[in-house]
């Protein structure tokens, strides 16, 4: 099983780089964009099938190390 | 006087740090992160900046999990002195040491200049040399240095003199050079024995390089 972990800084925290990215495309002339976040993917192969408990564990991972959550929000996803 | 200082893989200040204290009279030590002890005659700790870990997944993020941390959250929470200077500053938000987090710069440039800095609370051993409101010249030098906390802990960092320093213009009216929440440089726990900035005060020591304001910061801990 894989584990699919999107982490982005969470709403209300600016976010600078995606504030970039929204202004280049504007400069690009790539119209009706009206907010562009920049986050982070992170895959992790996993060696178990029970979703439960990988989901138990990844979650783990998350408040631990992957996402800083004063201000980062994470999503997981199991595939 | 002895100031121990650690040194994790990426860590680039630690011998600036150590020739800053030990020209103040201090006694220093480095030790390498995987040291499971800090050195029983220890009298302040610094977390020296750098790139600790090359920055991987957040600035101070892997550090955290390093075998000294343990030793480092132990020797904090029974009253000793930490100092954590632009990485150190980030590995030790990022072990919950002190509130807040470091960002990307807003303008997502890697900073590396003199700035001014306003003195906010000198009531701890760090800033007691100086007094409220003076304005000294310290180098930053660093791509994630824009303080973030949420609203609440903002109020408990000014409801408890948490907040130590403030990036200022050389008149000490506010100039924000990364974003900062409300210009802020450097905080400290709520007892006043863990204390964290993004500028360098170890490369502030003689005037004939920019600047000896960074001299009055450091001796504070000298006196403890």
């Amino acid at each position: 099983m894989k584990a699919i972990v999107n982490v982005s800084l969470k709403a209300g925290v600016l976010d600078s780089q995606g504030k970039a990215v929204h202004h280049a495309l504007d400069s690009l002339h790539f119209s009706g964009v009206n907010d562009v976040r920049v986050g982070k993917q992170i895959i992790l192969k996993l060696d178990t099938d029970d979703k439960t408990a990988a989901m138990a564990d990844v979650t783990k991972m998350c408040e631990d190390l992957l996402a800083n959550t004063v201000i980062e929000d994470y999503e997981i996803e199991l595939v | 006087m002895k100031v121990t200082i650690l040194q994790f893989p990426g860590t680039n200040c630690e011998y600036d740090t150590q020739h800053a204290f030990e020209g103040l009279g201090a006694t220093t030590e480095i030790i390498w992160h995987k040291s499971e002890s800090i050195p029983s005659d220890t009298n302040l700790l610094v977390v020296a900046g750098g790139f600790s870990y090359g920055d991987y997944l957040r600035s101070g993020a892997i550090a955290k999990f390093s075998p000294v941390m343990k030793a480092v959250s132990e020797y904090a929470r029974n009253g000793g002195k930490v100092l954590g200077i632009c990485n150190g500053f980030q590995v030790l938000t990022e072990a919950g040491l002190l509130p807040g987090a470091l960002k990307r710069n807003d303008g997502l440039h890697f900073i590396s200049k003199h700035h001014h800095l306003k003195v906010q609370n000198n009531d701890n051993i760090f800033l007691e040399k100086l007094n409220n409101g003076d304005v000294v010249n310290i180098p930053i030098a660093h791509h994630d240095g824009n303080y973030f906390i949420d609203p609440d802990g903002l109020k408990d960092l000014y409801a408890n003199n948490q907040v130590l320093l403030t990036y200022s213009d050389e008149n000490g009216n506010s100039k924000n050079p990364n974003g900062s929440v409300d210009s802020i440089a450097g905080v400290c726990n709520k007892e006043k024995n863990v204390f964290g900035l993004m500028p360098h005060p170890e490369r502030a020591m003689e005037a004939i390089l920019g600047s000896d304001d960074g001299v009055k910061m450091l001796q504070g801990f000298l006196n403890a």
